[in-house]
C-alpha cells in the first residue's frame, strides 16, 4: 500500500480527476494549500503599499493506493497535471509513501481491502 | 428651479375646483356661482406642488445617503484580512443603529436646535456685535416629538386660551397668530419647504456616515464594546457641535421682511461655505482617526509582515455604492428639487470620474500597473474632496478638484509607511487630505453665477463672502473663511476626540489584545466566520467508485506502458541532460524532445517511463536525442510494463 500525495496546480484537478477515474482510482482527498517551490511568488501592489505573495495557491490530493495502482495512479496525475507543451515551473510534484496500514472505520476492514471503493 | 410650469399648476388646480367640491353637487343648494382662481389660490397650488417635489427628492436623497453605509461597509470590509471582514463591516453598520437612535433622542436638537450657547465673532460696520452659536438645544426637537413637527393654528390657541374663536377681537386674534408661529417654528426646516421629520432624516444619514468613516483609521484591532461607545460619544460630543457651527439656521427671521432666516452657527457666521460636509465630515472624521491612532497600539507586525486585503471585489463594489449614493449626499444637501441639486449632482459625477482617473493615472505611471484599488481609492478621494464644492462650482472646477484630489491623496496615503502610523484603511489619507483639499478649492473656485441660477436666490443671501458691490465673490476673504473653517474642525476634532480615546483607552480598554487580533475580530468580537474558506473545489467526473484489482488496460494503446533503458552512460549525466531539456528557454526544443516528452511519465535511474507512444520510435527518438546532447554513443532497448 501506498499513499499518493501530490501538490497540484488548482486548475488541473478536473483533468486530474477523469485520467484517475479512467484508470478505477475514485477516492481522494483535496485540500486547498498554499506552498512555496521553485516558482517564485508575485508581488502585488495596494495603495502604493507592495505586497509580496511567496505562497502560491495549490491543491493537495492524497490518494490511498494498493501496490498494482501506484504506478497507473503517478503517469494519471504526471499527464493530466502537466502544462500543456512541454510543462512549466510550478506543475506540482508527486510523493510516494509507504502506508503502514488502512481502516475503513464502517466496517471495521483493514489493510489492502480498506483502500478501494 | 424655483419657476412654476403654470400650465400644469392650473390645470392640477381646475382638477380640484371640479371634483374637489362636493357640497356644491347636493340637490338643495343653489348652484354656486363658478369660482375663480386667486393669485393666492394659484400660489398656494404652486406651493404645494413645489414641496411634493422637494419632499419626493430629499427622501430619495436620504435613502441614497443610508446606501452608503453598507457600501463603506464593503469599501472597508474589503481591504481587511479575511479573519477581519465581519469585524470591520460591523464598525460601519453598528453606527447605523447607534447613531441612528442618538440622532432622534438627542443629536437633531443639539445639532440644528436653537442656539444655546453663542459668542460674539465679529461686528458689524455699525459696532453692533455679531453672535454666533457654538451649540443648539431645543427641549421640543428632543426625541422629536409631536408638538415641534405639527405645531398648532390659531383656532387651538385662540381655545388654549379660554376665548372663544369666533368673537375673539382683533387683539387677541394677534396674540393667538403669535403663539402659533412660535409654537409651529419646527414645522419645516428654515429656507426650505421640508418637514422637520425628512430634515432629520436625511441630515441623521450624515451623523452616520460621519462615524462610521473613523472606523477605517483604526480598522483590525479595536474591541467592539468601546468602538460602539466611542461612536456614541464621538457623535455627540464631537459631530453634534461641528454640525450645528456650519449648517444650522436661526429658526425664526431676525426680521419679518429679511428674505431668508440667517445662519446661526458661528462659522456659517463668519461666511464658510460648505455644501454638503467637507468640514462637518470629512475633515472632522479623517482628524479624529489620525488623532485616535496616534494614541492608540498599531497592529500587531505593522510594516513588518503583510496584511492581505481579502477582497478587492467587495471594495470596488463598495466604492461604486458609494459613489451611487453620494448622488444623495450631495445632491440632496440644496434641500430643493431645484436647479442646485442639479448642479451638485453633476459635480459630483464629473469629480468622482476625474479623480478615479488622476489616481490610476498617476499609480500607472508610478509603479507600471493600474490598480481596482486605486481606481476605487481615486474615486472616493474625488467624491471627499467635491463635497463641500459641489453646488458651488461647475464642471470644470470639479475637472480641477478631482484630478488634484486624486494625485494628492495618492501620496498622502503613502505618508503612513514613511511617518510610521498605522492608519489602517487610510480614514485620514483620504478623507482628512481630501476633505481638506476640498474645503479650502471651495473657496478658490466658486462661481457665483451657478449658485444664483441653481438657488434661484437674490444675491444678499449667498452664504459666502462678496465683494462691497455684492457682484462678485471676495476670493481672499473667502478663502480666509475656508481655513477658519478647516482649522477649527480640525483643532476641536482632535482636542476632543483624543480626550474621548484616551479616556476610553486607559479605564476600559479601546484595542484588543493581541490574542484576540491574532485570532481576528470576526470570532474574537463576533463569534462568527466572515467567510466560510473551505476548498472551494467541487470539480470532477461524475463516476461512480467501483471495485477494482488492476487499473484497467487504456484503451487505443493509449495507456500503454513501457520502459525505455539506456545504457553506456551513467544515470547521473543522464538526468543532468535530462533537466537541461526540460528547463524552458527562449528557443524552442528539439524535434526529438517534443516527441519525447508528451509520453514520458516517470525518470528513474538509467529508466524512463512512458505512457502511450510508439515504442520503438520512442526508443529511437531517445537515443538520438541523448546522444546529441551527451556527444556519445548510448544503447537504448524497451521493456514491457
Amino acid at each position: 500500500m501506498k499513499l499518493i500525495v501530490a501538490i497540484i496546480r488548482p486548475e488541473k484537478l478536473d483533468e486530474v480527476q477523469q485520467a484517475l477515474a479512467e484508470r478505477d482510482v475514485y477516492l481522494m482527498t483535496v485540500t486547498d494549500v498554499r506552498g512555496c517551490g521553485r516558482q517564485r511568488g508575485y508581488t502585488e501592489v495596494y495603495r502604493g503599499q507592495e505586497v509580496q505573495t511567496r505562497l502560491i495557491p495549490k491543491l493537495k490530493i492524497e490518494i490511498a493506493v494498493n501496490e498494482a495502482f501506484v504506478e497507473a495512479t503517478v503517469e494519471a496525475i504526471v499527464h493530466a497535471a502537466r502544462s500543456s507543451g512541454t510543462g512549466a515551473i510550478g506543475d506540482g510534484k508527486i510523493f510516494v509513501l509507504a502506508l503502514e496500514d488502512a481502516v475503513r472505520i464502517r466496517t471495521g476492514e483493514s489493510g489492502p481491502a480498506a483502500i478501494g471503493p | 428651479m424655483r419657476t412654476v410650469r403654470p400650465v400644469l399648476l392650473l390645470a392640477l388646480f381646475g382638477g380640484a375646483l371640479l371634483f374637489g367640491t362636493p357640497t356644491a353637487l347636493r340637490a338643495e343648494d343653489p348652484p354656486a356661482p363658478p369660482k375663480t382662481a386667486t393669485v393666492d389660490d394659484v400660489t398656494t397650488a404652486k406651493n404645494a406642488a413645489l414641496q411634493s417635489a422637494d419632499i419626493a427628492w430629499i427622501l430619495v436623497a436620504s435613502a441614497l445617503v443610508m446606501l452608503m453605509l453598507p457600501g463603506l461597509a464593503l469599501f472597508y470590509g474589503g481591504m481587511v484580512r479575511r479573519k477581519n471582514v465581519l469585524g470591520t463591516m460591523m464598525h460601519t453598520m453598528a453606527a447605523l443603529g447607534i447613531v441612528g437612535v442618538q440622532w432622534v433622542v438627542c443629536g437633531y436638537s443639539l445639532s440644528f436646535g436653537e442656539s444655546a450657547i453663542s459668542v460674539t465673532v465679529g461686528h458689524t460696520d455699525t459696532g453692533e456685535p455679531i453672535k454666533g452659536s457654538l451649540i443648539g438645544y431645543s427641549p421640543e426637537l428632543i426625541g422629536l416629538g409631536s408638538s415641534a413637527a405639527v405645531g398648532t393654528d390659531d383656532k387651538a390657541e385662540l381655545k388654549a386660551a379660554g376665548k372663544d374663536p369666533e368673537k375673539a377681537t382683533d387683539e387677541e386674534k394677534a396674540e393667538a397668530a403669535k403663539s402659533t408661529a412660535h409654537k409651529s417654528r419646527f414645522k419645516t426646516f428654515p429656507n426650505t419647504q421640508l418637514p422637520l421629520y425628512l430634515h432629520a432624516m436625511f441630515q441623521g444619514m450624515f451623523a452616520i456616515i460621519t462615524v462610521a468613516l473613523i472606523s477605517g483609521a483604526f480598522a483590525e484591532r479595536v474591541k467592539f464594546g468601546s468602538y460602539c461607545l466611542f461612536i456614541l460619544l464621538w457623535t455627540t460630543v464631537v459631530y453634534d457641535p461641528l454640525a450645528h457651527w456650519v449648517w444650522s439656521y436661526n429658526w425664526v427671521k431676525t426680521a419679518p421682511t429679511d428674505p431668508v432666516t440667517s445662519a446661526a452657527g458661528w462659522l456659517g457666521v463668519k461666511g464658510a461655505i460648505d455644501f454638503a460636509g467637507g468640514t462637518v465630515v470629512h475633515i472632522a472624521a479623517g482628524i479624529s482617526g489620525l488623532v485616535a491612532i496616534l494614541i492608540l497600539r498599531k497592529r500587531t507586525g505593522y510594516l513588518k509582515q503583510t496584511f492581505h486585503p481579502n477582497s478587492m471585489v467587495l471594495t470596488l463594489l463598495g466604492a461604486g455604492l458609494l459613489w451611487f449614493g453620494w448622488f444623495g449626499f450631495n445632491g440632496g444637501s440644496a434641500l430643493f428639487a431645484n436647479a442646485q441639486a442639479v448642479s451638485a449632482f453633476t459635480v459630483t459625477q464629473v469629480a468622482a470620474a476625474m479623480a478615479s482617473l488622476a489616481w490610476m493615472g498617476v499609480e500607472w505611471i508610478h509603479r507600471g500597473k493600474p490598480t481596482a484599488l486605486g481606481f476605487a481609492s481615486g474615486l472616493v478621494a474625488g467624491l471627499v474632496a467635491i463635497t463641500p464644492a459641489s453646488g458651488y462650482v461647475t464642471p470644470g472646477g470639479a475637472i480641477i478638484i478631482g484630478a488634484l484630489s486624486g494625485i494628492l491623496c495618492y501620496w498622502a496615503v503613502t505618508l503612513k509607511t514613511i511617518l510610521g502610523y498605522d492608519d489602517s484603511l487610510d480614514a485620514f489619507g483620504i478623507h482628512g487630505v481630501g476633505g481638506i483639499l476640498g474645503a479650502i478649492l471651495t473657496g478658490a473656485l466658486v462661481s457665483l453665477p451657478l449658485w444664483l441660477y441653481g438657488s434661484g436666490m437674490p444675491v444678499e443671501t449667498f452664504p459666502g463672502k462678496l465683494n462691497d458691490a455684492k457682484t462678485a465673490v471676495d476670493f481672499g476673504a473667502q478663502l480666509q473663511s475656508q481655513f477658519l473653517a478647516v482649522g477649527a474642525a480640525v483643532v476641536y476634532g482632535a482636542v476632543v476626540t483624543g480626550i474621548l480615546v484616551a479616556l476610553i483607552e486607559y479605564t476600559i480598554g479601546f484595542t484588543v489584545k493581541p490574542a484576540a487580533e491574532a485570532a481576528g475580530l470576526d470570532l474574537s468580537q463576533h463569534n462568527e466566520t466572515g467567510f466560510d474558506m473551505g476548498p472551494d473545489v467541487d470539480a470532477g467526473a461524475a463516476v461512480i467508485p467501483k471495485a477494482a484489482n488492476m487499473p484497467p488496460a487504456m484503451a487505443n494503446g493509449k495507456g500503454k506502458r513501457f520502459t525505455v533503458v539506456i545504457e553506456g552512460v551513467p544515470a547521473k549525466d543522464l538526468h543532468k541532460v535530462w533537466e537541461e531539456l526540460c528547463k524552458p528557454k527562449e528557443s524552442d526544443p528539439s524535434k526529438e524532445f517534443e516527441a519525447i516528452y508528451p509520453y514520458l511519465t516517470t525518470v528513474k535511474g538509467n529508466l524512463l517511463r512512458f505512457r502511450g507512444g510508439d515504442p520503438a520510435a520512442m526508443k529511437d527518438k531517445v537515443k538520438a536525442l541523448f546522444e546529441s546532447e551527451l556527444k556519445t554513443t548510448v544503447q537504448t532497448h524497451v521493456e514491457q510494463g
